[in-house]
């Protein structure tokens, strides 16, 4: 049993003050969904626990099992089980997937041995065609094709707890059935716990959570099932935003029957 | 100077003495050139005295050559340099003639080793591919550590109508080498020449290429991967020249410095009035992988007609970010992610190169450079 806990981060990039106080904890085989709208600081939270450069922490924790992630390189975060599926895969040219996982095996003291067919076993399992595993790391591959091959990396990892940022966006519903059905296998089999970023509801008809985080400029609003979805669909996150209290309340009150207390 | 003497010419007792004579004298008249010039701008060429050096050779062997070896050097040529008369004045020339027609199977594979200390060496190689013939020739310079040394080289390739030329040079050499190289290279119609370079050694090893397109359809490939290390300086000068209509020149120039290694590109594309149709491209690419490393990428453009599709890129910069964050965020540690990152950003010239098995090496080459501890183990075929 692995968790992941964030407890009061606050983060700022380029002067700029992003997350105001996050309490998040994700523990193994669970899926946690952190809904937001634009600008409400998702894809800063994913960096932030991944250690991606350009982005100060002022204060709070992130600790995996105890251990403090903060103080640790972004390679040791994945070495001691993190991982994150990047929103925009970075292109890499020149170096084939297959090299990243060989040398990401050697780095956790892995056998390479017999990689060649985990990745088309694990390929296979998404329909991600063979033929990319010796490109250039999502050059020329089309948006779908980028995030079979973050989910393809995914499931060769085997990590505790993986961020998925935005695995949705730029998938057609082939893709996304793939790659969500992948992951729920991670928490099934593997007992992966999975932190889900994104912005539409979409994924989360694929991948069910277990609990639902609404994320408005740098905090959570509120937490709660996956019901907290339907109401999203039904009135925007607008209902979640503070300066418009009335419909919020109403929002909450079907759920809950008591407003959100906000941190 | 007093090395470079037509009494050390005359003790070659070459059947071409007065020729080697005439050149000596091309060069003795000559100044030598300094940094103020544009071609040897950045150019480290005022440390260079040639006095510490003594007319000698390099150990050559040749192999796949047997078939097609002349001993007709080019004459008609002017040298790009004083430096090319200066190797004409004192040169060990080696001949590749194919016949018309002719096709060789295998790679032509020199391999110069520079094994005395001082000495200046001027190996020079002539490439004559005949009408619709076909050659591919790697021309390796090596030395140890040990020795010191000057090496002007000088490359003449000449490919007829729909000939087909191939070339490698890969500088191996030790960083107390200076090399100074030479190429020229005319296509006629309809041929298709690739002049590629690999150089990772010397202390000052610079390579001065022009590649002139006299033949209607003719084409030209310019390839290089370069890497600097320590207090090396690598210099490339590059000229592609379109003298007939429909003509077609591409030139990928990728290099790296580590340390407070310095590298030097500039690179000009000429397009004459009479090369209507012409289609000519020049990338530069350079990574500075440390504080104190310095790249320098210049290109230009001479163009004298309208008809013309061209264009020029050059970049110089640090391993971006994100690529290592991405690789980092896979558990890999810091230097591996930028082994991995430059050896990706190479790929894409020794894809390109006629290295054959030479690959496995250059890349272990290549990783040495970054002072990592452990060469990578290529899973990729």
């Amino acid at each position: 049993m692995t968790t992941l806990k964030i407890s009061g981060l606050h983060a700022s990039v380029a002067g700029k003050t992003i997350l105001n106080g996050i309490d998040l904890e994700v523990s193994s085989g669970q899926v946690h969904a952190v809904m937001g709208p634009n600008g409400a600081g998702k894809s800063t939270l994913s960096a932030v626990v991944m250690g991606k450069p350009g982005y100060t922490v002022s204060a709070g924790s992130v600790t995996l099992d105890g251990v403090d992630m903060l103080a640790l390189p972004t390679w040791q975060r994945a070495q001691a089980g993190l991982h994150l599926v990047l929103q925009y895969p970075t292109e890499v040219p020149g170096v084939a997937v297959v090299d990243v996982l060989a040398e990401a095996f050697a780095a956790r003291g892995r056998s390479t041995d017999g990689i060649r067919e985990q990745l088309s076993t694990e390929a296979a399992r998404i329909n991600f065609d063979e033929t990319f595993l010796a490109r250039s790391l999502n050059v020329d591959l089309s948006g779908g094709e980028k995030k079979r091959n973050e989910t393809l990396q995914l499931a060769m990892l085997r990590p505790k707890i993986a961020i998925l940022d935005e695995l949705d966006s730029g998938l057609d519903i082939d893709a996304l059935r793939d790659c969500s059905r992948r992951v729920e296998d991670a928490t099934n089999e593997d007992g992966l716990g999975v932190l889900v970023i994104t912005h539409y509801s979409r994924l989360l008809k694929e991948l069910k959570p277990d609990v639902v985080h609404i994320l408005v400029k740098g905090r959570i609003v509120s937490s709660g099932g996956p019901e907290l979805v339907d109401v999203l669909e039904r009135d925007g996150y607008a209902a979640f935003e503070g300066d418009q209290p009335e419909t919020a309340s109403s929002a909450l009150d079907d759920l809950f029957g008591t407003p959100p207390s906000r941190n | 100077m007093p090395s470079f003497t037509p009494e050390a010419v005359r003790s070659l007792h070459a059947a071409d003495t007065d020729l080697r004579l005439a050149a000596l004298q091309r060069f003795t008249s000559a100044p030598m050139p300094s940094p103020e010039e544009e071609l040897w701008r950045y150019s480290r060429i005022a440390e260079l005295s040639l006095d510490r050096f003594s007319p000698g050779s390099l150990t050559t062997t040749v192999t796949g050559a047997e078939a097609v070896l002349g001993s007709d050097v080019l004459d008609d040529e002017t040298e790009l340099d004083l430096f090319g008369d200066l190797n004409r004045a004192f040169m060990s020339a080696i001949v590749l003639r194919v016949p018309r027609g002719k096709v060789l199977d295998a790679p032509v594979v020199i391999t110069h080793t520079l094994a005395v200390d001082a000495v200046a060496c001027f190996p020079r190689l002539v490439i004559d591919a005949g009408e619709d013939s076909e050659i591919t020739v790697i021309e390796r310079f090596v030395s140890d550590e040990s020795v010191s040394g000057l090496i002007a080289p000088v490359l003449r390739v000449r490919a007829a109508q729909a000939a087909r030329v191939t070339y490698l040079s890969v500088n191996e050499l030790g960083s107390r080498v200076w090399q100074i190289a030479n190429q020229q290279a005319e296509g006629m119609r309809d041929s298709t020449t690739l002049l590629s370079t690999v150089a990772l050694g010397g202390d000052y090893a610079r390579v001065r290429t022009h590649a002139r397109l006299t033949g209607q359809g003719g084409s030209t490939r310019q390839v290089a991967l370069y890497f600097a290390d320590g207090t090396q300086t690598h210099d490339f000068r590059t000229t592609q020249e379109h003298i007939a209509p429909k003509t077609s020149s591409d030139l990928l120039f990728k290099g790296a410095v580590n340390d407070s290694s310095r590298s030097v590109y500039t690179g000009l594309i000429k397009i004459g009035p009479e090369a209507r149709g012409t289609v000519a491209f020049q990338t530069n690419r350079n990574l500075t992988l440390s504080d104190g490393a310095w790249a320098e990428s210049v290109p230009n453009l001479e163009i004298e007609t309208n008809d013309v599709k061209c264009s020029h890129a050059s970049t110089v910069g640090p391993i971006d970010e994100e690529q290592r964050f991405y690789l980092e965020s896979r558990g890999i540690q810091p230097d591996i992610a930028e082994r991995l990152v430059v050896l990706g950003f190479f790929d894409e010239v020794l894809a390109q190169l006629p290295v054959g098995g030479l690959a496995d090496e250059l890349r272990e080459r290549i990783s040495a450079k970054l002072h990592t501890a452990v060469v990578p183990e290529k899973v990729t075929a």
